[in-house]
């Protein structure tokens, strides 16, 4: 079954009874056409599963990337994604929107 | 957030209480605003009030602080009358889109964990059952019988609630008729709140198809 946003906090409960290492992204504010709206939620533990949606499939990855680091850190964090850049490794949203995204630890 | 705080959020989404998070996203400070409690802040609280109402989460600027407001209302609700072959469908949808479902229908060839796996049933008769079952502005109603000794006793019961759809099964004269039935208790501004014929108008056929229009209709009505 799809995950929607009120299953999503009940996922993350799960992961952190079963003593994983959980990251809860939420999206904080948007500009322009954003694929997703404010208060999406993309899940990540320290395995790299994730579960929701910050955007439509385009910077999942980095926010994934982000949170091994805020495993190492635990420090919380603001990340902002914009429109893609032309060079084609550079992480951004093909709708031409602009996300910002708040990305804490569960603990 | 503390897990403390999750399992605050998940228990209050259990009792149907609506409550936002509140962030400070410079330092992650965070608190739980639910139940009229106040802020330090009288311009935050009418925010918060505001999002809460509204079902939208929101960045704020207080008092130069950074506050995000994430709004976590009672999951929807969607109570159905009438285990008919459209309710299947329906059901499947509806549970895809998170509501709850609630299925009535007293006729147990209808309504029996055969037909419908994923879905509380009760085999009673509306006006039995509705009063025990919390019916608000998160709470769709659908009735799918043409039945009237089953479809008008739901509608009448839900029509004094505050649900925010509410939509009947039927031809527009079959409607039409419905409608002139439930005028000796309720007012035509009220009848008028029943979507009747039922759905968007997408050329629907197949019992799917009608699933479909129904649960967009819901939608357009929650959203738009």
């Amino acid at each position: 079954m799809a995950v929607s946003d009120n299953d999503i906090i009940n996922i993350a409960r799960d992961w952190k009874n079963n003593g994983r290492k959980v990251a809860i992204a939420t999206v904080i504010q948007t500009w322009g056409s954003a694929p997703r709206g404010v208060g999406s939620k993309l899940l990540i533990d320290d395995l790299g599963n994730f579960e929701g949606s910050v955007s439509g499939g385009c910077v999942e990855g980095a926010v994934i990337g982000e949170a091994a680091d805020l495993f190492k850190t635990g420090k919380p964090k603001i990340l902002e994604y914009g429109v893609s850049n032309e060079m084609a490794w550079e992480v951004g949203l093909a709708c031409g929107g602009t996300i910002k995204v708040y990305l804490a630890e569960l603990d | 957030m503390k897990k403390k705080t999750l399992d605050e959020i998940i228990s209050k989404q259990v009792e149907r209480k609506s409550l936002a998070h509140i962030i400070n996203t410079e330092n992650g400070d965070e608190f739980i605003f639910a139940n009229g409690k106040k802020t330090d802040y009288p311009e935050l609280d009418k925010e918060i009030i505001d999002c809460i109402r509204f079902d939208r989460s929101k960045l704020v600027q207080i008092d130069n602080k950074s506050f995000f407001i994430d709004v976590y209302n009672p999951p929807l609700k969607l109570l159905i009358i009438g285990a008919v072959h459209i309710a299947q469908h329906l059901i499947n949808f509806a549970n895809n889109l998170n509501f709850d479902c609630i299925l009535i229908d007293p006729r147990e060839g209808f309504a029996n964990k055969e037909r419908f796996a994923d879905v509380e049933i009760y085999n009673n008769w509306p006006d039995e059952v509705l009063p025990e079952i919390v019916i608000d502005e998160r709470t769709a109603v659908v009735t799918l019988t043409h039945d009237p000794k089953i479809d008008d006793v739901a509608l009448d019961y839900v029509l004094d609630k505050s649900c925010f759809y509410i939509g009947s099964l039927g031809s527009k004269k079959t409607h039409n008729a419905r409608v002139e039935r439930l005028s000796k208790k309720h007012s035509g501004k009220k009848l008028a709140e029943i979507h009747g014929p039922i759905g968007l108008d997408i050329g629907a056929r197949s019992p799917a198809e009608i699933a479909l229009s129904i649960v967009s209709e819901m939608i357009s009505k929650l959203r738009l």
